[in-house]
């Protein structure tokens, strides 16, 4: 049988979660690790909507915000228990993605990315600014999710960091599946296509502002459940979940990564955030050897590393 | 009964007249050509009838029905189907995909159904992919299917799009110049392909500069010039008025004028 591509992603993926433990020096790296799922499941949000359908939006942490102070104030103020407040969290942000995304999305280009932005900061400044309810920007603590000690009852003992090292790296592999089978769907096709050319999609009955909005709801719900895994994971949340900062990083990663490939996110989600931990020798000019690097990639492979690595290879091969 | 009618069609932009008061019909099966020198206003009178520039006044009705105006996709829905002069191909996905993408009516479902793989989502992605194999049978593109199509020749492009215009199943055809750039070869292609088309009763619409190709394969010529249609008739007729030939000639003296001047 032949494996499609599909398949070797989702291998590669497993094969990396699986193995990676075992050339850890010290047991933080399983958060470092849980880190990089996270921000991996993030950044396949980003693949989706910038990647297959061509739009982008510098304001998605505002989801990750959503999804993640759900966590915190669903079980506070509604008495639910907190993974339901993650899904709750991640309804909310396919309304509030659904609302804001229509009128937006109707703008291109930069107009579209100075648009999302104000979206994001418009959340981050809600979340600092209402003390009373959110805890302001000194953030605000999150309830135990449970699940490890149900784990625990049923014989399989894992370190916190461990289970939020497996727990959030299972939600990737489930994330990446989702975004591949959409890939090579007709939903995706149809997202490629008016990535492509919006006018010809439109004339072979591609209901482009449907299509569209489709898209960002898909994604915001990614970043919306990045962002609950976050606050649960960490039991404590801040605003700068959804800052500005947390949105550029987002969009970084894909870019970096490769933004049409789903193992290309997750290839810039494990650079971006384990460079710098790795950077750290060069103490005070960590960001700076950071930003070079970004730089260098973005000149030298233009598509992202993992697309530019492939075609290398595949050309080799022939 | 005429399929499509186009009725007192006008629009300005900024003033100009891009096109004003043009009307013509065009029945199935029938190859009806849009002539006239550059800038006469075809590819803007293409624009309006597939519902990509709105009219400033007129109608086009298509089986009877009103669709001035209505968004391209879902004249789309209703069997009106059209190709570029400034190719529109999806350049990033494979000419198999591009062709596919023609059957996005029919293969579209519930985005739900397509994330989680549902087996009905990839009955209806097979369906599309098969018909999508024929169709580039058909246009000699078969070989060239898991290329990526920014890849292709200009000519083979041409064909492509035409490809995906068919996957449709239009009623009406409106072809930009589809051979515009196409060496003799190609061109004869093309030809043979369009009449094949309309031999099985779709209504096309042709924009094209190969006078040549023009000749031998409509049943109609509609003649612009500013904006303005100035003949109508059958092949040999409308190559025999002296407005068309003055049209033409009056562009032509102006050219050469030009560039002895320069």
């Amino acid at each position: 049988m032949r494996i499609s591509s599909k398949q070797i992603t989702l291998l590669v993926l497993l094969a990396l979660i699986a193995v990676a433990p075992f050339f850890f020096p010290s047991s933080f790296y399983y958060r470092v690790g849980a880190l990089v799922f996270i921000n991996g499941l993030a950044v396949v949000g980003i693949v989706i909507l910038t990647g297959y359908a061509g739009q982008i939006s510098l304001g998605h942490a505002g989801f990750a915000g959503i999804g993640a102070y759900a966590c915190a104030l669903a079980p506070a103020h509604l008495g639910i228990h907190v993974g339901l407040a993650a899904i709750l969290g991640a309804l909310i942000s396919a309304v509030i993605a659904y609302l804001v995304g229509r009128p937006i999305l109707r703008l291109h280009g930069y107009y579209l990315g100075v648009a999302s932005l104000g979206f994001g900061i418009l959340v981050a400044m809600v979340l600092s600014n209402e003390g009373q309810l959110t805890g302001g920007p000194d953030g605000i603590a999150v309830n135990d999710l449970g699940l490890r000690s149900v784990l625990n009852d049923m014989g399989l003992s894992l370190t916190n960091s461990e289970f939020w090292y497996a727990f959030s790296g299972l939600t990737l592999v489930v994330g990446a599946w989702l975004a591949l089978n959409l890939y090579n769907s007709p939903t995706g096709r149809a997202w490629r296509a008016l990535h492509g050319s919006e006018v010809a999609a439109r004339t072979v009955g591609v209901d482009v502002a449907r299509l569209k909005l489709q898209a960002f709801v898909i994604s915001a719900v990614y970043a919306s459940i990045a962002g609950s895994l976050l606050a649960l994971q960490n039991r404590f949340i801040t605003p700068e979940v959804a800052g500005f900062m947390h949105s550029i990083e987002m969009v970084t990663m894909a870019v970096l990564g490769g933004v049409g490939s789903v193992l290309g996110a997750i290839f810039g989600a494990i650079i971006l955030t384990v460079l710098p931990q790795a950077l750290t020798v060069f103490a005070e000019h960590e960001m700076m050897v950071l930003g070079l690097v970004m730089m260098l990639v973005m000149i030298f492979m233009r598509e992202g590393v993992v697309p530019t690595l492939l075609r290398f290879f595949r050309g080799r091969g022939e | 009964m005429s399929l499509l009618s186009i009725e007192g069609l006008s629009i300005e932009f900024g003033g100009v007249r891009a096109v004003h008061d043009v009307s013509f019909n065009l029945k199935a099966g029938e190859i009806v050509s849009v002539i006239g020198p550059n800038g006469a206003g075809k590819t803007t009178l293409f624009n309006m009838i597939s519902g990509i520039y709105l009219p400033g006044s007129g109608k086009v009705m298509l089986d009877g029905e009103d669709v001035t105006g209505v968004a391209p996709h879902l004249l789309a829905r209703r069997g009106l189907s059209r190709t570029f002069q400034n190719l529109q191909i999806f350049q990033q996905m494979t000419v198999l995909e591009n062709a596919i993408a023609g059957y996005h009516l029919k293969e579209g479902g519930h985005v739900l159904a397509d994330m989680l793989n549902l087996p009905s989502s990839r009955k209806r992605a097979k369906a599309a992919t098969e018909g999508a194999h024929a169709l580039l049978e058909r246009v000699g593109l078969s070989r060239a299917a898991e290329q990526e199509a920014g890849n292709l020749s200009y000519g083979a492009l041409k064909r492509l799009e035409i490809a995906r215009a068919l996957a449709l199943s239009p009623r009406v055809l409106l072809l930009d110049e589809p051979a515009a750039g196409c060496n003799a070869v190609e061109t004869e292609e093309i030809d043979n392909l369009i009449a094949e088309v309309a031999r099985e009763g779709v209504a096309i619409l042709l924009v094209e500069h190969d006078m040549k190709l023009v000749m031998r394969i409509s049943n109609h010529l509609v003649v612009l010039d500013h904006g303005e249609k100035i003949a109508e008739g059958d092949p040999a007729t409308v190559s025999q008025n002296p407005d068309v030939i003055a049209a033409y000639l009056g562009t032509q003296a102006e050219e050469e004028a030009s560039h002895a001047h320069s």
